[in-house]
């Protein structure tokens, strides 16, 4: 018991795990093998990226001790950004740089007005919410630009692997999280994203520079929000203004459910994979077991709630129980 | 007397004005315990912030090893040989032992630019190594800090003072929150820094931490020094008289 406890305190995404373990044998009874069949997989897995993203940002920024609700706008001011930059000209290249650095801005202004002003970046970045959709309303006129034909963008939705198994945007996803995991668990700047978070004032006295760890840290969840909305967009054909309405909170929910702490310090990158991929599953597996589709959000917030509460419980009893040996 | 290995002079600090320190002098010979007493905002922890970095003071000149420094952040404190434990315990709970100790000094494998990969196995082993050089038996260098006594945490502090080669070591408060016997201890260490070859400055409520592990006890009161006197030369009725 003792020896659990211990491993769970030091990898909090097992619980998440096991959840995802045990769902996936209800529903691939409930729904007589078809949940895991190769079909269904690829549809799981072709959707897995774009939230997947989106929850490794908003998971490092929340290991680092701050909050991003600004992901859902981003996830849409990107793509459109880019629709309209290469209706007028722009060749794909540059326009797809230009508009992750359009989502590099908005994320050093959430840095920027949250460490200079010292305010929590849960308002900043609620404030970002609203501005950055409605930019991105604006912009558009409302109604979604045209995405050109001729776009490379097969190098992101294109079937790719053996049977086609996976989109090109899961090998994106892939390299993405392997790279994010190494910085994290292998890197010193990984050690400061966690000291930051884990105790602020210990880290600034250690000589940790703070402010750029958490600076970078709301760039890059921005970025990955902005890049993960543009695949979407490609494999939609679709730029709609609303898209990605919702979504900082299914990331900020698949991060916590991943075992993310809301205080800071604690979470991983596969924590934040596991979180996004049981949305999915729960999504998917809902509909495979012919319940009524709405019932998705109220499991993902029950989910939710069930996750903080398993999660504080079981960090509670593992001090209580006293684990050093 | 030799050149004090520090040397502070005239130093001011005021915060958004209040005059916090009012030109104090001190002089910490090398391989003394200098002990620092006297009431909350009698400016101990600004004097100590000063010297370990996290504040810069208005005006005044530092000297270490004779000559003037400008300590301008934690790291070049750090670089002067300065660590400083705190009170609160500048450790961060939810990460390994190893871990912590290197935070903002982590060995790398390979770098670009002071940012690249951590060398795992060295951190390890060199954290397993420190904490037993200060006596300190942990099942392994992956133990969260969370999961310590306040001991032990304490512990690692000093563990990583001294693994970084401190010149100087300043406690503030180090035996706040402990058992009688790991408070022991921490005493015991502190008297045992200077045959380490490290200057010690502890800042301490307890007249009798001072007197039991000290050469020297200094009393502060609204900002300025107001009694500076070796150990042997006084008593804690002197002490507590001129606070």
């Amino acid at each position: 018991m003792r020896r659990l406890f211990r491993i769970y305190l030091e990898k909090p995404e097992l619980a998440g795990i096991a959840l995802l373990v045990i769902l996936t044998l209800v529903f691939e009874t409930r729904s007589d093998g078809v949940f895991l069949s190769a079909e269904n997989l690829r549809g799981i897995l072709g959707l897995l990226p774009e939230v997947g993203l989106v929850s490794i940002g908003v998971t490092v920024l929340m290991i680092c001790g701050e909050f991003d609700l600004s992901v859902g706008s981003m996830f849409a001011l990107m793509p459109v950004s880019v629709a309209l930059m290469t209706d007028s000209g722009l060749p794909f290249i540059p326009a797809m740089l230009l508009g992750l650095t359009i989502a590099a801005v908005v994320g050093f202004a959430n840095g920027f007005i949250t460490l200079a002003f010292n305010i929590p970046s849960f308002i900043t970045t609620l404030g970002m919410l609203f501005i950055v959709r409605s930019l991105t309303v604006v912009v558009t006129g409302g109604f979604p630009p045209l995405l050109s034909s001729d776009l490379p963008i097969g190098v992101f939705t294109q079937f790719v692997g053996p049977g086609g198994m996976l989109r090109a945007s899961f090998i994106w996803f892939a390299i993405i999280a392997l790279v994010a995991g190494a910085i994290l668990n292998g890197s010193n700047f990984g050690n400061w994203v966690r000291a930051t978070g884990g105790f602020l004032d210990a880290a600034a006295s250690m000589g940790v520079p703070v402010w750029w760890v958490k600076m970078t840290c709301f760039v890059m969840c921005a970025v990955l929000a902005g890049f993960a909305g543009t695949i979407e967009v490609f494999r939609l054909g679709s730029p709609l203004p609303s898209i990605g309405d919702g979504l900082e909170l299914q990331a900020v929910a698949s991060a916590v459910i991943g075992g993310t702490a809301l205080t800071g310090g604690v979470g991983t990158v596969l924590g934040a994979i596991v979180g996004a991929l049981l949305i999915r599953v729960i999504d998917n597996g809902l509909v495979l077991s012919q319940v009524d589709a709405n019932w998705f959000k109220f499991a993902v917030g029950g989910l939710t709630i069930l996750a903080v509460v398993a999660n504080s419980w079981l960090q509670r009893t593992a001090r209580r129980i006293k684990v050093e040996g | 007397m030799a050149e004090p290995f520090i040397s502070v002079r005239n130093l001011h600090k005021w915060y958004s004005g209040v005059h916090a320190l009012k030109g104090v002098d001190l002089d910490v010979q090398s391989r003394e315990v200098c002990g620092l007493v006297g009431d909350n905002g009698a400016g101990k922890s600004t004097l100590i912030k000063i010297l370990s970095g996290v504040h810069r003071p208005d005006r005044g000149e530092i000297r270490i090893d004779g000559h003037p420094v400008v300590i301008t952040s934690p790291k070049s404190a750090m670089k002067l040989g300065i660590e400083t434990i705190y009170q609160d315990n500048s450790m961060v709970p939810t990460m390994s032992i190893a871990r912590n100790l290197f935070i903002g000094r982590e060995p790398l494998s390979f770098a670009i630019g002071g940012l690249g990969l951590l060398d795992h196995r060295r951190m390890r082993e060199d954290a397993m190594r420190a904490i037993a050089n200060v006596d300190l038996h942990v099942r392994s260098a992956d133990a969260l800090l969370s999961e310590l006594s306040g001991g032990q945490r304490q512990g690692v502090a000093i563990a990583r003072a001294m693994h970084f080669k401190s010149r100087v070591l300043i406690l503030d408060e180090p035996t706040n929150h402990l058992s009688v016997r790991e408070t022991a201890k921490v005493l015991g260490f502190v008297r045992s820094l200077p045959a380490q070859g490290v200057t010690g400055i502890l800042i301490s409520h307890n007249l009798h931490h001072v007197f039991q592990s000290c050469d020297r006890v200094v009393a502060m009161a609204r900002g300025e020094i107001v009694f500076d006197k070796p150990v042997a030369e006084t008593n804690v009725d002197e002490v507590s008289d001129a606070l």
